[in-house]
């Protein structure tokens, strides 16, 4: 021990040096860092089919805002000497059996289905959230009470109670987005309790509690924020299971009625008269009704793939 | 499941009954005292409490009394004639899209990547997308109008089974297909496999024997909400391709407003479909051994 101790104190000044720091700040982040958003739309921007859904909406949201006025017939005017005309420079998509504008009317229908098909994500988020989110956070009998009329819910058939309610309080827009409405929101609800089951229990909620904050910040600044998601995802799924389920109707005759325009209501026309071989009446709404639900399902599936950490590489 | 079905009936009821006017308003011929006997004749004079309690007793005994529009007919004859035809466009269905959709989906998962994996999932993608009802009217126009190979409409022979079926298994096929693709995926990176393989087992057994058994669970479970939907699905497939099935009957009671019938057809088929569920849960649990069906709360 001695003998160490005499050896430093030997040790010259011009031994020491400066410690070189260029390299001091190589962990640091030069990148800036991106939040879980803008890495989600990059995933989501590398996924081509999905871009091209998104492209299409954006195409099919103005077409249907814009669409029936680009034509210079209206979706109600009817003329005889104009009956099933095929496509021309007048009619685009040529005309009905009344001598309606095929194109007008499709962009008409377009609006229809957008509008139901949002209308009922937007209903089926809200009573989702809120049943999900209450069934969710509060947990115990109010869960295993909430989770019990869920259950008894989903075995009823959707479409057959949807055709119910339009039977009984008629055909009509708003009667369609009720009657899916009815049901629609089990699945955003099982979704939202789901993940709040899951994350109520993170360190981060348990904080907040301790910090005092009242339970309607938590669910909203803590829960909902962290379950946004899937719930997007479910969101965009629903639409076009609304479309479907409004097209559906349409064609059996229970949706929108005449002289309003639905993709469902014009296939149903254009399938009694399939013999006469007036391709364009059956062709331009089942052309844009598929690719609408095409377009909404790819989206779905991308967000999907986008917004699931679990699933990145 | 009962307290389900409780609920749909006591449902269905009371929205028919909460339909303004009688069904029988729009005949104008009939004169008030027929309109009373027929009042009297349906019960319709009755409390409502009273009436619920009779239909509740009578449909428990399978018997969903008379139609109102159609005086000769009661419901229990529609669906006696009507459900064995829907039955067996619903079966092929069901069998045409758990074949194919299962065949396709461990293609894709076996030759991933490859092109028969893109076109298999496109094909599914495309099926999911594309309502039945406009792949129906499609098939016509191409198959029966333009083609003129397969006939258009009734269901007589297996020529005319071809169409419809096509039409109404395209989407439950494609769901198979994909969800079949994405679990045979996931079980075939397990360690069982690749102990399989390690014993030097043929391909073809650890596809059948190993994988495919374990990767179809999902697919059960999906099974009953397809079975909701093929049935739902073939009220437009009858109307479109004119086959004389219960969809039928529900449909013309639908447009003619004929309460009972549409009551009786609601309740039998919500009855079937809940039963499905039922099987499909049965099956779930008898497949996979470490589902315990008595254990409180999975």
């Amino acid at each position: 021990m001695r003998v160490k101790s005499k050896q430093q104190k030997e040790i010259p000044d011009e031994w020491f040096r400066p410690l070189d720091r260029s390299d001091m700040d190589a962990e640091a982040v030069v990148r800036p860092s991106r939040t879980y958003w803008q890495d989600s739309w990059q995933m989501l921007r590398q996924n081509r089919l999905a871009m091209a859904g998104l492209v299409f909406l954006a195409f099919l949201i103005i077409m249907a805002i814009i669409g029936p006025s680009l034509s210079p017939n209206s979706i109600e005017e009817q003329s005889i000497m104009n009956q099933n005309l095929p496509p021309s420079s007048e009619y685009w998509f040529g005309t009905d059996d009344l001598g309606r504008d095929v194109f007008a009317r499709t962009w008409y229908g377009a609006r229809v289905s957008l509008f139901v098909g949002i209308m009922a994500a937007m209903i089926d988020f809200f009573i989702g959230v809120i049943y999900g989110g209450i069934a969710g956070y509060k947990g115990g009998r109010t869960d295993n009470g909430m989770i019990r009329v869920i259950e008894v819910l989903y075995g009823l058939p959707y479409l057959l109670l949807v055709i119910l309610l339009a039977v009984v309080m008629g055909p009509g827009l708003f009667t369609i987005i009720i009657a899916l409405s009815v049901t629609g929101w089990i699945g955003m609800a099982r979704i939202v309790r789901g993940q709040v089951l899951q994350i109520k229990n993170y360190e981060f909620v348990l904080a907040s509690k301790t910090f005092g904050t009242k339970t309607r910040r938590i669910i909203r600044q803590n829960l909902l924020p962290n379950a946004m998601g899937p719930i997007i995802v479910q969101l965009t799924l629903t639409i076009p299971s609304a479309i479907f389920a409004e097209a559906f109707l349409s064609f059996l005759g229970l949706g929108i009625q005449a002289p309003h325009a639905s993709w469902g209501g014009m296939l149903n026309d254009a399938l009694g008269v399939i013999l006469s071989g007036y391709w364009w009446r059956l062709f331009f709404p089942a052309l844009f009704i598929s690719l609408t639900m095409f377009a909404f399902n790819v989206v779905g599936d991308g967000l999907q793939d986008a917004l699931d950490p679990k699933l990145r590489r | 499941m009962l307290l389900t079905l409780w609920l749909i009936i006591t449902g269905t009821f009371f929205l028919m009954h909460a339909v303004p006017g009688s069904p029988f308003n729009e005949e104008r011929t009939t004169n008030e005292a027929v309109q009373r006997n027929l009042i009297a004749y349906y019960k319709l004079d009755e409390p409502l409490a009273v009436q619920y309690v009779n239909y509740l007793k009578s449909v428990v005994t399978l018997d969903f009394g008379p139609s109102i529009k159609k005086s000769s007919q009661t419901v229990n004859d529609m669906i006696s004639w009507g459900f064995p035809v829907s039955l067996e466009l619903g079966l092929y269905t069901l069998a045409l899209a758990i074949v194919s959709g299962i065949t396709l989906g461990v293609i894709a998962a076996l030759r991933r990547n490859g092109i028969i994996d893109y076109l298999a999932m496109t094909i599914a993608v495309l099926g999911i997308s594309i309502p039945n009802f406009v792949l129906a009217t499609l098939f016509i126009q191409v198959f029966a109008v333009n083609a003129g190979w397969l006939p258009a409409a009734t269901w007589t022979s297996w020529r005319h089974m071809i169409l419809p079926t096509f039409a109404l298994a395209t989407g439950p096929m494609a769901i198979i297909a994909r969800l079949t693709r994405s679990s045979m995926l996931e079980v075939l990176t397990q360690d069982y496999i690749r102990t399989a393989k390690a014993k030097g087992l043929s391909p073809a057994k650890i596809v059948f024997k190993h994988a495919l058994r374990n990767a179809l669970l999902p697919v059960v479970t999906v099974l009953g909400t397809l079975a909701a939907s093929i049935l739902t699905g073939t009220f437009v497939i009858e109307k479109i391709f004119a086959i004389p099935g219960m969809g039928k009957y529900f449909i013309e009671s639908i447009n003619n407003r004929d309460y009972p019938v549409i009551m009786g057809t609601t309740v039998f088929y919500s009855s079937v479909l809940i039963i499905m569920l039922f099987l499909v849960d049965i099956a779930y649990g008898i497949l996979d051994p470490r589902i315990n069906l008595n254990k409180k709360e999975g």
